[in-house]
């Protein structure tokens, strides 16, 4: 199953932040590589989705659907805006 | 999702029922799963590709002495051919799966520990943790054939762990090793919220179930 | 793992199908009537979500067919062989059912007048369905900068909205066509894959500084994109937007 990309993953951004969230900038926190969300590798085909930084490869987000909530960590994606600005 | 406080149910879609089989024996499959004919792909990443001269497998950990296996090592292994039900924590089961693969008391077999946990780990960082309990006494194997041939990549190809009785995310794709610990240590999935254990017939899916 | 503290405007709602329209043996369209449907920019997608009986479900995003400009939302969607959800939406649907959907999502993969151009779109298969879209608004709009769209099918009856497209071709736009395994004998358009060659050929070259927009299944997209990168085009003025698995 081939990747996509941050688009894939709007809706539930949305759902967790509040707010459209795939122009959003920010930094890999392995590599230090910038990206908009829209840009990052996305692979939804697991227990939950992982989205990886399109230049090292390393997890830079996980979301989880658990009990008809999505939880996101996006600790090792350092965003330069705050959610809904842009 | 449904039966949870709070939530109402959303509107049916007329006519849909989704890629399902019809008809299960009772009691064939756990609780909240759908069978189906289909052997999904569910990935993180991208697909690993370590070559065979590259392979190794490795118990270690909280053991006397670690002990670690080449690919021909390891498939010199004495070997079993199992025929499964596998369930998915994502709902989908797929029933008589057919594995050949080296039983995980084999490798246990060859250090000693008093560790009642382990951490399974991938290729790619992937970690998930098992009781000791969970993969001894025929339960678990390494499995290097599905369906009479070679473990395809896709579906964790070269060997993957193969551990029927508990949800499909703990049988790690491109398994390369066992590290006993003395603690249960949460793995990638269990981290973000799924359940520690994982038991499909007492559907423990998330932490807290 | 961080819980959601806000909550947005992304809710679920029905729409009602008010008409099937079929495209292509493939692909079908949904024309759907939305109460209080507040409008979209063309590019944008809707989740869609399907729940059977006992309460299984599945979702899938489908891009937005229409311009914000039309009267009524339409999606595209094709019929995946193997697919869970888009042969209910072909096969199942009625005029009169509900769908339950949320959106207009998304704000990357977006165009409107005020970004410019010149407007590039390079559409993979179904890929072209947002381009539909935009194409839909810049002929409704002032038409200030040139628009191309460079779209690679299979086959002749592959090719969606064929008709309009050459109808939008007849007011200014560009549309090429390309097709990669059957023409017909004496097809005019290009033949083949898109590759660097024909991108130098259709595209401007990277110091007109072309907005370019490449939809399609991800290895159509990446491909696209890094001959693009490789010619001199700005990585910032490219952006992508991947589908999954796609038929045509």
């Amino acid at each position: 199953m081939e990747a996509l990309d941050g688009n894939a993953i709007a809706g539930p951004l949305f759902e967790h932040f509040g707010a459209e969230m795939t122009t959003t900038i920010g930094a890999c926190g392995h590599c230090g590589t910038r990206a908009q969300v829209a840009e990052l590798v996305v692979y939804m085909r697991a227990p939950g989705t992982v989205v990886r930084c399109r230049h090292c490869g390393n997890v830079v987000m996980v979301l989880v659907r658990i009990r008809g909530e999505v939880r996101v960590d996006s600790s090792a994606f350092r965003m330069e805006q705050a959610p809904g600005e842009s | 999702m449904l039966g949870e406080p709070g939530r109402v149910m959303p509107p049916v879609s007329r006519g849909f029922r989704g890629r399902r089989s019809e008809h299960v024996e009772a009691g064939r499959v756990p609780p909240g799963q759908y069978v189906t004919p289909d052997f999904p792909v569910l990935s993180a990443g991208p697909t690993p590709h370590t070559p065979l001269q590259e392979w190794s497998f490795t118990v270690g950990g909280a053991v006397d002495e670690p002990v670690s296996w080449t690919w021909e090592e390891f498939i010199a292994l004495p070997a079993e051919t199992v025929t499964v039900d596998i369930h998915c924590v994502t709902k989908w089961s797929k029933l008589g799966t057919a594995w050949k693969g080296v039983s995980v008391d084999t490798l246990l077999d060859a250090v000693q520990t008093e560790a009642e946990y382990l951490t399974a780990w991938s290729d790619r960082d992937y970690t998930t943790n098992l009781t000791l309990d969970d993969v001894t006494g025929g339960k678990a194997w390494v499995a290097h054939e599905y369906d009479g041939a070679p473990l395809q990549p896709e579906h964790g190809g070269p060997a993957r762990l193969l551990i029927p009785h508990l949800y499909f995310w703990k049988s790690a794709k491109w398994v390369r090793g066992l590290t006993l610990t003395s603690d249960d240590e949460p793995g990638f999935w269990e981290t973000y919220g799924y359940h520690n254990h994982g038991d499909p017939w007492l559907e423990q899916r998330y932490q807290g179930d | 793992m961080a819980r959601a503290a806000i909550s947005g405007r992304l809710t679920w709602r029905l729409g009602r199908v008010v008409e099937l329209v079929d495209e292509t043996p493939r692909c079908k369209s949904l024309v759907l009537e939305l109460p209080d449907w507040q409008g979209h920019r063309a590019g944008q997608h809707v989740d869609v979500r399907l729940t059977a009986e006992d309460g299984y479900q599945a979702e899938r995003s489908y891009s937005i067919a229409s311009a914000p400009e039309d009267e009524q939302l339409v999606l595209t969607v094709e019929r995946l062989e193997d697919g869970e959800v888009s042969p209910y939406l072909t096969d199942q649907l009625r005029p009169g059912d509900e769908l339950e959907l949320r959106g207009p999502i998304g704000g990357y993969f977006v165009w409107e007048s005020s970004q410019g151009g010149p407007l590039l779109m390079v559409a993979g298969g179904s890929g072209v369905v947002p381009f539909r879209a935009m194409l839909r608004d810049w002929a409704a709009g002032a038409r200030e900068v040139p628009a191309r769209l460079l779209y690679s099918s299979r086959t002749l009856e592959d090719v969606i909205y064929r008709e309009e497209f050459e109808r939008v071709a007849e007011e200014g736009a560009d549309v090429q066509l390309t097709l990669t395994r059957q023409w017909p004998a004496d097809w005019q358009g290009h033949r083949g894959r898109v590759d660097r060659d024909l991108l130098a050929e259709v595209s401007w070259p990277p110091h007109q500084r072309p907005l370019v927009y490449i939809c399609g299944p991800t290895a159509f997209v990446e491909a696209v994109a890094e001959a693009l990168v490789d010619a001199g085009h700005e990585p910032g003025r490219i952006k992508t937007e991947r589908f999954g698995p796609t038929g045509t």
